[in-house]
């Protein structure tokens, strides 16, 4: 039985998809915003930050991960979805560093683009000021684990569209995190500017060097409104 | 690295073909021998392999079993399960770190000790337990250890700690182990008297479609705790597309109070055998895999030499029973202790050499699972009966039980009770008869399913161990009077964290934050909005948690909420003030103080 059209609504819209879509491509071809963070068109859908949670059927799941199917009914901006994911975004913001004012990617981050779009002004959670490690090594990458938020972004960028496998995760549970090759420095890996991972990051765990103040603050993807289109990344 | 080391390493990745999906065979078998997995010997993996050496080490850090520091020759895991605790699991870890002069997580100077702690290691109805490489010793006492640890100075054996058999085929040569079946009640299916080999033979008397229906008729559910229907796990992985199939036998019980599968493998393991064969007869699978827990590596010699029987047999191998077209074998894939990998799509990605982490779903195992192929994966208990049910027929299967939840159940009871051990008792047994026959009088909570379960309160021991009730794998803990249900809730929830595998949000961030807050109100430092914020949170990490690990992982504290609310009321102090309990005050100062060089004029400490 194969049909060459799927329909299904979307908070009572009716959404058309092609067989083999997910929920998520099918909403951003008819232009229906569903909040997400770790997705990256190009990648396979990891699924981890949770943010694009829908209620598909009464089931929650994410959107980034389900393949639309004929009837299904969506639930996605409800007030009982967007406070699961203002909680998850909260958890994120206080699980690392994220001092803003500070932070060169300010204004371009995803995650503050996506805060901004759930009306987060401050994270409920307490913050846990971890302590994580630092690599500016490389002379044109710097590498910041304080902002990294685990989407795999770049895993699966320098594996699977550059070819080389830069990163990694090790260790489990909360002490999970970013590692390159075990005993070396960023500048010792084949990580090069013109990989792809280097645009991949949502926030500012992997930043161009000299390259941080070259839009002014004021004037940059999310400081005018919560998600004007998708973030500009060269 | 000296030059054997290196050769040894080698010969192990190219007895596994360099094959990347055989990483967690040859990273163990590194481990064993050099006692860890160092920064040299990840590269030299990698290059074996063609792959980047932070992708072993990316293995190697997320099993507890693996070390990227040198471990000692002996590494010795006590156990440090609630029940253990309960048990003096505690005083026998002091007791250790007295006798060797090292704390918990550290190695000797001269490199013959490590000292770990290791959660549940399936031996709640003997325990404390300890892991001393892979020699289990249980019922230990404080007192024993010295002894113990002069016995390991003297001999550098493990099995030399050995001294009694713990009966059964524990006793076998193979095995030789202390360690107790303690089965209390032989039910009508699994530990009844029945005839070899009678599930397969019936099994391939039948077309394969009709032994996937009698499972189906028969009403069984997978018995490792989310009770998904066997038969149309079966029929979706039959009917997938694809010429290779594998069924996977789930042997890593880790759910902390389960034992009942160690039981089962060391007494019933040509049943489970049968049943496997069943099973790949059923879904046109011609290869097996036992995904077995680390902590049973005691078991695995004799699991197989009784595989490599079957096989001269005609059990194992082409031709099962002369049936031309069927051949089925099994292999024995050892885990590295991880509680995550009892989870089904972990579980593949752990025998394909990769990080425990869940899978995303769809597309389910059936679809695509290990090696990209058609999967079933069923839990011991479950391909067990498979076998009984083949010999006796769907509908004396089904005509025990209840109409909703059909069959037995193998239940571990464990805790404070007279009886602990292995108990078969039809569905639809409640609570009352179970404590009664465990000799439990006086119990005060009664957790089912395990931490991942429900904190039942004796107000609700009627209920019943169904699938419209309570819904189990088969732990079952029981509390006394006194004992302090909420500091238990809390090491669970401890053991979740540290389980967790960290993919998603809710689950690595949420439960760490949800930990916090817990321990303020167990301070005595919380009030209502403390409760409602555990409740709230708790919802969110259930609801938005990717599996099954995550989803559960707050019920230690929600279900004692629900069931056991006066607890919580009793460590509540109304607030003296505006301020909230939670919040201190001093704590918050602290480092402006000591940056000041002043305390406080307005919050003076009074002490």
């Amino acid at each position: 039985m194969s049909k060459d059209k799927i329909t299904f609504t979307i908070d009572g819209c009716e959404v058309t998809a092609q067989p083999g879509q997910t929920v998520m491509q099918a909403a951003d071809a008819a232009n229906i915003r569903i909040p997400q963070l770790c997705y990256l068109e190009g990648l396979t859908p990891h699924g981890s930050c949770r943010v694009c949670i829908v209620k598909a059927n009464g089931r929650l799941d994410t959107s980034c991960t389900l393949p639309a199917v004929e009837g299904m009914v969506v639930e996605n901006n409800t007030e009982e979805i967007n406070e699961y994911r203002r909680d998850l975004v909260d958890m994120l913001f206080v699980e690392g560093n994220h001092i803003c004012p500070s932070c060169e990617k300010s204004g371009d981050c995803e995650l503050q683009g996506v805060a901004y779009e759930l009306g987060i002004t401050a994270p409920k959670y307490p913050y846990q000021f971890p302590r994580r490690e630092t690599d500016a090594s490389h002379p044109d990458i710097f590498l910041d684990l304080n902002r990294c938020i685990l989407c795999a972004r770049c895993v699966q960028t320098s594996r699977d569209l550059d070819g080389k496998t830069v990163f990694e995760f090790v260790g489990r549970g909360p002490d999970k995190k970013l590692a390159i090759r075990p005993g070396a420095r960023l500048a010792d890996t084949e990580l090069d500017i013109t990989d792809q991972v280097v645009g991949s990051c949502p926030v500012g765990t992997i930043l161009k060097k000299r390259v941080g103040f070259a839009v002014p603050v004021g004037e940059r993807t999310y400081d005018k409104e919560p998600h004007p289109e998708q973030p500009v990344s060269e | 690295m000296n030059p054997e080391a290196k050769a040894f390493m080698i010969g192990v990745c190219r007895e596994y073909g360099s094959d990347r999906t055989r990483l967690m065979d040859i990273v163990r078998r590194i481990q064993e021998q050099e006692r860890h997995v160092s920064l040299e010997a990840m590269e030299l993996i990698a290059e074996e392999l063609g792959i980047e050496s932070v992708e072993v080490r990316s293995l190697v850090s997320f099993y507890s079993f693996f070390s990227e520091k040198p471990q000692g020759k002996i590494v010795i895991r006590v156990c440090n399960d609630v029940v253990d605790l309960m048990q003096g699991g505690a005083e026998v870890s002091r007791a250790f770190e007295a006798a060797l002069g090292i704390l918990v997580g550290q190695t000797t100077a001269d490199g013959k000790f490590t000292l770990e702690h290791t959660p549940c290691i399936g031996m709640c109805d003997q325990a404390p337990a300890i892991l001393v490489n892979h020699v289990v010793c249980t019922r230990l006492s404080a007192a024993q250890v010295p002894r113990m640890v002069e016995i390991l100075k003297r001999t550098g054996d493990p099995q030399a700690l050995v001294t009694q058999y713990g009966g059964g085929n524990n006793e076998d040569e193979r095995i030789r182990s202390m360690v107790q079946n303690s089965i209390r009640r032989e039910g009508e299916v699994l530990l009844a008297p029945r005839e070899a080999e009678a599930g397969l033979r019936q099994a391939v008397a039948m077309q394969p479609e009709d032994v996937v229906r009698s499972i189906k008729d028969a009403g069984l559910r997978g018995c490792g705790g989310a009770g998904f229907p066997t038969g149309m796990k079966w029929e979706f992985t039959r009917k997938a597309a694809g010429d290779r199939k594998f069924l996977i036998c789930n042997a890593d019980e880790g759910e902390p109070g389960t034992f009942k599968d160690r039981v089962l493998l060391t007494e019933k393991f040509d049943l489970l055998c049968e049943g496997m064969a069943v099973a790949g007869y059923a879904i046109g699978a011609q290869e097996g895999i036992i995904y077995l827990r680390g902590e049973y590596a005691y078991l695995q010699a004799f699991l197989e030499s009784i595989l490599a029987r079957r096989r001269k047999e005609g059990l194992l191998g082409t031709e099962i029973l002369g049936q031309k077209g069927f051949d089925f074998d099994i292999r024995i894939q050892m885990g590295g202790g991880a509680y995550i990998c009892g989870e089904e799509s972990a579980l593949i990605s752990s025998c394909e050499g990769l990080r425990g982490d869940p899978k995303t779903r769809p597309p389910f195992p059936a679809q695509k699972g290990y090696l990209g192929c058609p999967t079933s994966v069923n839990n011991v208990e479950t391909l067990c009966t498979v076998a009984c049910i083949l010999e006796r027929g769907a509908d004396a299967y089904r005509a025990l039980g209840t109409s909703q939840s059909a069959g037995t159940k193998l239940l571990s009871v464990s805790g404070d009770c007279e009886w602990p051990g292995i108990y078969e008792f039809p569905f639809g047994v409640s609570l009352h008869e179970i404590l009664q026959e465990c000799g439990a009088t006086d119990a005060q909570a009664v957790l089912v399913g395990g931490p991942s379960g429900t904190f039942v309160d004796p107000a609700q021991f009627n209920r019943t161990i169904c699938f419209s009730d309570l819904s189990t794998g088969g732990a079952v803990v029981v509390f006394g009077p006194h004992r302090n249900l909420l500091r238990i809730a809390g090491e669970y929830l401890d053991f979740f964290i540290e389980e967790s595998c960290g993919y998603c949000t809710p689950c690595r961030a949420g439960t760490v934050l949800m930990k916090q807050r817990f321990e303020e109100v167990l301070a005595g430092r919380g009030n209502q909005s403390d409760l409602d914020y555990l409740v709230e949170l708790g919802r969110t990490i259930k609801s938005t948690s990717r599996c099954g690990l995550g989803q559960t992982a707050c019920n230690p504290v929600l279900t004692t909420i629900a069931n056991f609310r006066p607890l919580y009321s009793a460590l509540q102090k109304a607030p003296d003030d505006n301020h909230k309990a939670s919040f201190d005050i001093y704590g918050a100062l602290r480092d402006h103080e000591a940056l000041a060089g002043r305390t406080s004029e307005i919050f003076p400490h009074t002490n």
